[in-house]
């Protein structure tokens, strides 16, 4: 027995010691490479002096998002119109867009994209309602820090983490037996005798995890938000007291128009988070019980079902769909600079 | 402007760096270390590993979904071997297995022994063209498994992986003291079953019911429900409707199959009969298979369906036995006239490398004598090696799965879900199945979708 694990460890530290050596070799040699280009590099004159410095400067980066985006892309667009089933898969044939037909006529995936376009709306409409709220409401307070922080914690918690935490919350038995879920027991306590099964019930489920969502995105509203309003300048604010402007008409006339750009960014970040919804409702209850979204069924049908093709074309819908919320992004990023 | 140009090719640097390291590290991790060394004679105990040897200093890389403490008990079974023959056999569990090992088959990071426990998956794997044709040895080896077991080691009927444990689906666990002291009877027939059931329900008061179960498994929930149904299609009709419901002759929409559901449905989604100890039939959903069985020891559940390695998820102390606080019996067929459903499932070692010292594992665990080393480590495990001396097993579970696994009158299938294109078998029928406990979705719908789901 011993003598096993003996040997195993003596081979696990062989192993590492195998690694370590490997990635100083491979340290070593870049360098050396690195040395070489940069020598001929400083070396051009000339004529090749600007094309070599554009290539040195720019070849890396290229070749990385081609390696981690282009081909990917590229990848999943080409297996999205095929009739693979699962990866390495040997024979397989054209088939056209029929994945794409199928995705929007097949009625479980119908409703998967009707839910993630739920959540689309939902989540970030109120998680920025929920920040700019708080970000108002406590912004001049005595103690900030204390809501500020109660607020901001959560979004330093995993989507896995938070999903089990709520998953205790949500936690359903038996009315007449002990109560081990605190959203079955408050509601208990206030006379609702008999509560629904909370994660088995929809619609009612997707809208328990999307609190979840919101639970982890307000904080990051709450502080992009807050300092942008923090930017506003108080001559500005001033200026509009004087003329009687306050409270909401304050906040509609004046402080929501001068921090438009950053509604804006925050808007569409959570947006693009919101979108690739997966791991609340992969960890919560595996899309089961009409809580599927985009990302986890394609997901399953890429790893656990083998229909590689089908989740193909989701990956390539769901790439689709964030790409206007990115571009108008970067337009009104770009606007904001121009302003600037 | 050099300035500006130096700093942006330093930074490229580092992330092309980042890539290389990374892709180093990746690729050394999945070779053996090589060192030729010729078959020297082993002696005194080492002797019987003399087939295996000449591999020393080898490694061989195993991938499977059995995870600690069982696979301690698989480290500790060939420890003599690896001492013997220098092959050390590094085994890696995972219980995402399903979807890792496709990834890394493709990935060209291939494990050189993975242990598949679903035929379906082997078939995929087959398909892909990464599996090595197992050595002579192995292939001789198959002739210690029953025509069934090879079967399910095969593709198109070319034998690729040698079986490796086996388990036993059709049992009921029970409380043999509750039993006793109620004065029920284990039933033998399936109308003995129901009539017992009846005559539970009559006496259990509160919470308590006749039957529990739970279906809850992460990602795989609704496994257990496919087990319940196929019980119910090879006891009611036998190898030949089973074996062509797996092959979608017999669709789920069938008259068969839909006789079949009512059959389940008649069974554990009775209100009157579950779900013991938990609440309603639509808790079933919930629970989780681990802590379905447990209300058993409170005695506020009478039965459970559930597989022979159901015996692991007992608290420590339950004594499991004849006259312990827990033990199970075989389920009876639907109908009489089907001579002893079994219906199990096992594992099977698959090869992705043709290395001499990865044949040398793969040959020594196809032998009995390997077998009988893992018998002997810890019980909870069963062979279905025929050639396995049956007096090792020692627990009363694994001797009660051991006899009807080796009974030949036995009408033996593998879990049908295991074996069905996985877009089914780990896909729309689980969900199906989640469906029908949880949402009350009727038959019909349930089976139109699963059926949906098939690919073309």
């Amino acid at each position: 027995m011993s003598a096993t694990y003996v040997s195993l460890a003596s081979s696990v530290a062989g192993q590492a010691a195998t690694t370590l050596l490997g990635a100083v070799e491979a340290v070593l040699g870049f360098v050396a490479i690195l040395a070489i280009v940069f020598f001929v590099a400083g070396r051009a004159t000339g004529r090749l002096e600007k094309p070599l410095a554009v290539i040195i400067c720019l070849g890396p980066a290229l070749f990385l998002v081609a390696l981690g985006l282009v081909i990917p892309a590229i990848t999943t667009i080409n297996n999205s119109l095929t009739n693979q089933q699962f990866l390495g898969q040997q024979k397989t044939k054209k088939v056209g867009l029929k994945n794409y037909v199928f995705a929007f006529t097949d009625p479980y995936t119908q409703q998967t994209i009707v839910r993630t376009v739920l959540w689309l709306v939902i989540v970030p409409a109120v998680a920025v309602a929920v920040g700019l709220l708080v970000a108002l409401l406590v912004d001049r307070m005595k103690y900030a820090s204390i809501p500020k922080t109660m607020v901001f914690l959560p979004t330093a918690i995993s989507f896995v983490g938070a999903a089990v935490i709520w998953s205790y919350v949500y936690n359903y038995v038996t009315p007449s037996q002990p109560q081990t879920g605190l959203l079955s027991q408050v509601v208990i306590k206030l006379g609702w005798s008999n509560p629904p099964n909370w994660l088995i019930t929809p619609p009612l489920n997707t809208f328990l995890e999307m609190v979840i969502m919101i639970w982890i995105q307000a904080g990051f509203a709450m502080v992009v938000l807050g300092a942008a309003l923090k930017a506003i300048p108080d001559e500005v604010i001033e200026s509009a007291r004087m003329d009687g402007a306050s409270g909401f008409r304050l906040f509609r006339t004046i402080q929501v128009p001068m921090i438009r750009n950053t509604l804006v960014v925050v808007l569409t970040t959570v947006m693009i988070t919101t979108l690739k919804v997966f791991d609340i409702v992969f960890t919560i209850n595996n899309g089961n019980f009409k809580t599927d979204v985009l990302a986890r069924q394609m997901y399953a049908d890429m790893f656990v079902t083998s229909q590689v093709a089908r989740g193909s074309a989701l990956a390539v819908i769901l790439f689709l769909a964030v790409l206007p919320l990115v571009l108008y992004n970067v337009r009104q990023l770009r606007r904001e600079r121009e302003i600037r | 402007m050099k300035r500006t140009s130096r700093f942006a090719a330093a930074a490229a640097g580092v992330a092309a760096l980042a890539t290389v390291a990374a892709c180093s590290s990746g690729g050394s991790s999945g070779t053996s270390s090589s060192s030729g060394t010729s078959a020297a004679a082993l002696t005194g105990d080492c002797a019987q590993y003399q087939d295996y040897a000449g591999h020393s200093g080898k490694t061989v890389t195993m991938f499977g979904s059995i995870l600690s403490p069982e696979s301690d008990s698989l480290n500790s079974s060939w420890a003599d071997f690896s001492k013997c023959t220098g092959i050390t056999i590094q085994y890696t569990g995972s219980n995402t297995f399903e979807s890792d090992l496709p990834v890394k088959v493709n990935g060209g990071n291939a494990p050189n022994l993975a242990i598949i426990p679903q035929p379906g998956l082997l078939a995929q794997m087959v398909a892909t063209g990464a599996v090595k044709d197992p050595p002579a040895q192995t292939v001789k080896n198959e002739d210690n498994w029953n025509a069934a077991w090879k079967g399910y080691g095969s593709v198109d009927g070319k034998f690729y992986a040698a079986p490796m444990s086996a388990n036993m689906k059709s049992l009921v666990w029970y409380s043999p003291k509750y039993f006793k002291d109620n004065g029920f009877t284990v039933p033998t027939t399936w109308a003995d079953m129901m009539s017992l059931s009846d005559q539970m329900a009559g006496k259990m008061t509160g919470a308590a019911k006749p039957w529990c179960g739970g279906i809850g498994s992460g990602t795989a929930s609704g496994w257990p429900a496919t087990d319940w149904l196929e019980e119910v299609v090879l006891g009611k009709y036998g190898g030949q409707v089973y074996d062509d419901w797996i092959s979608h002759k017999v669709k789920f929409s069938d008259p068969q199959i839909q006789d079949a559901m009512k059959v389940v449905s008649d069974w554990l989604q009775n209100p009157k009969w579950v779900n013991g100890g938990v609440g309603d039939v639509k808790t079933i959903a919930t629970t989780t298979f681990q802590n379905a069985g447990l209300p058993i020891l409170k005695n506020e559940c009478g039965m459970l369906q559930q597989a022979s390695f159901y015996e692991a998820q007992w608290p420590k102390g339950t004594k499991v036995g004849p006259d312990g606080d827990v033990f199970a019996f075989k389920l009876p067929a639907v109908d009489p006239s089907i001579s002893t459903p079994v219906e199990g499932g096992g594992e099977f070692v698959t090869a992705f490398s043709d290395d001499p010292a990865v044949q040398a594992v793969q040959n020594y665990l196809s032998s009995p004598q390997w077998a009988e080393s893992r018998i002997k480590v810890a019980p909870g495990w069963v062979s279905a090696n025929e050639k396995v001396d049956q007096s090792l097993y020692t627990d009363p579970i694994d001797q009660l799965s051991a006899k009807y696994l080796a009974d030949p009158k036995a009408t033996f299938r593998f879990d049908a879900s295991d074996a069905m294109p996985a877009a089914v078998g780990a896909g729309a029928e689980w969900t199906g199945m989640v469906d029908w406990f949880g949402s009350g979705k009727s038959a019909a719908d349930v089976a139109k979708a699963i059926d949906a789901a098939w690919p073309s």
